[in-house]
């Protein structure tokens, strides 16, 4: 069977093409939810602060970067941002602050969420036993905050991982892009490569994906 | 018991924002190795007076001191001064990340300073002593009520305090383990610890006072030896509070 549909994947270099593509997909994700960890561990713990003004600003960030789909905010950086002030953002960049962005926010609540969630009694039966704000941060209220983040920060990453096939839009080639790609110049020879292609893509993000999601499993068990 | 008086507490005021007062001039004066039972109704301010003299409350009006020491909320010192006065709550509030003995060490070690070996032989003993030393390495969620409890005592004894205070540290316990808890405190007592304790448990109050006071609506109302407070309280209030704990039978039965 000459153009059974499986072989679309191995007829030329097809199918490096399509990890060459995970490949882009992947160091977007990791690269975002690296920097989002990082700046979302700091809006988290910047919206425990009791400041109003801080108290907005934390507010109207998180809730503008929510209701915006990512596709709109892709655009709106990617297109926007660099006409009106005429800077020139590559789409690689721009992919990079746009999901840096919303994981920051994402990530923020998260850590909001998590330090909040540990009972005041905490602080008090620290405080009772002499320890200062400093101590009872560090050994009492942040290894509990850790323990709580690691299940629902653990699926922020798998959400960002998905959500970067939206870079196509503005001209990045990431995996699923690839395979389109792969299915288009393959029309007249494997006119039923298209399910191939995208089976081999969903694959290809159950492996990242997976990996993560019990490794998230692994480490709740052992937090019971 | 001494004639030291190693807590002091005078003409306290404490009131929540845009509440009546809490606490309406309290003073009292806790001697060296002394019992000091405060009873009362619920709401009647004996915790805050008791959290207030740990400096987890502000207080609005008068003084604490710990050995002439004053005791405020955000007052510089007080972690120092903290260490001293040892304080078990009501619900334990064990670290639930840290083991049993990682519980008792960690503050020995990190705030006093003490080696490694020198908290955790410590708190062997002191675990030992309430007969958990088994327990040493679980995690406070795979303990009883009771047995939390006991632990929280330890951890707080860890510190070598000159003071405990106790606030109803055996309200949310179930009856049957209500017993092996104050049987710590009453050792505890019975060693010349100075302590105050908040409590529900009138027997207990009754064994374990050196003198009880009671408390009603942000006052002392009454201050006497257990003996006297229990068979022949001589303020209405009071005689009116015991009378909630006694059953009289009023029912015919047959």
């Amino acid at each position: 069977m000459p153009d059974s549909g499986i072989s679309i994947l191995f007829t030329g270099s097809n199918f490096w093409r399509l990890l060459q593509g995970l490949w882009v997909t992947i160091q977007i994700s990791l690269i975002s939810v690296g920097l989002s960890f990082v700046f979302g561990t700091l809006f988290g713990l910047l919206m425990t602060v009791k400041n109003r003004v801080v108290k907005a600003f934390c507010w109207l960030y998180l809730n503008f970067i929510r209701i915006m789909p990512q596709l709109v905010l892709l655009f709106l950086v990617y297109f926007g941002v660099t006409r009106q002030w005429r800077i020139n953002l590559s789409a690689w960049t721009s992919a990079i602050l746009v999901f840096t962005l919303w994981g920051t926010a994402e990530m923020g609540d998260l850590v909001r969420g998590a330090l909040t969630s540990i009972p005041v009694h905490q602080y008090e039966s620290a405080a009772a036993l002499g320890m200062d704000r400093k101590q009872t941060f560090r050994y009492v209220i942040l290894p509990q905050t850790i323990r709580r983040l690691i299940a629902p920060s653990i699926n922020l990453i798998t959400r960002m991982i998905k959500t970067t096939s939206l870079v196509e839009i503005i001209g990045m080639v990431e995996v699923l892009k690839t395979g389109q790609q792969i299915i288009d110049a393959n029309r007249m020879k494997f006119p039923t490569g298209a399910l191939w292609v995208y089976g081999a893509v969903f694959l290809l993000y159950f492996l990242v994906c997976w990996p993560i999601s019990s490794l998230a499993r692994k480490l709740e068990e052992k937090r019971r | 018991m001494s004639n030291e008086i190693q807590l002091s507490v005078k003409d306290l005021v404490k009131s929540y924002e845009g509440t009546s007062e809490v606490l309406n001039g309290v003073s009292l004066d806790v001697h060296k190795g002394e019992v000091v039972v405060i009873l009362g109704p619920s709401g009647c301010g004996k915790s805050t007076l008791l959290r207030c003299m740990n400096g987890l409350e502000a207080y609005q009006g008068g003084s604490i001191t710990l050995n002439g020491e004053l005791v405020t909320k955000d007052g510089k010192n007080m972690t120092a001064l903290r260490q001293k006065i040892g304080m078990v709550f009501q619900s334990y509030d064990l670290f639930p990340h840290l083991t049993i003995e990682e519980n008792v060490t960690l503050a020995p070690i990190r705030v006093q300073k003490r080696s490694k070996e020198e908290a955790s032989k410590e708190a062997r003993e002191l675990l030992e002593r309430v007969g958990l030393l088994d327990k040493k390495d679980v995690y406070p969620r795979q303990l009883s009520g009771g047995q939390k409890q006991r632990v929280a005592i330890v951890r707080a004894l860890a510190m070598h305090p000159e003071v405990m205070l106790f606030d109803e540290v055996t309200a949310a316990l179930d009856p049957e383990m209500v017993r092996e808890v104050l049987d710590v405190m009453l050792g505890l007592a019975e060693q010349g610890m100075t302590m105050v304790i908040v409590t529900h448990e009138m027997n207990f109050a009754r064994a374990a006072a050196d003198r009880v006071v009671f408390i009603d609506q942000g006052t002392i109302v009454e201050e006497a030896s257990p003996d006297e407070f229990f068979d022949h309280p001589k303020t209405d209030r009071a005689a009116r509070f015991l009378k909630t704990f006694t059953f009289e039978s009023k029912r015919t039965k047959g």
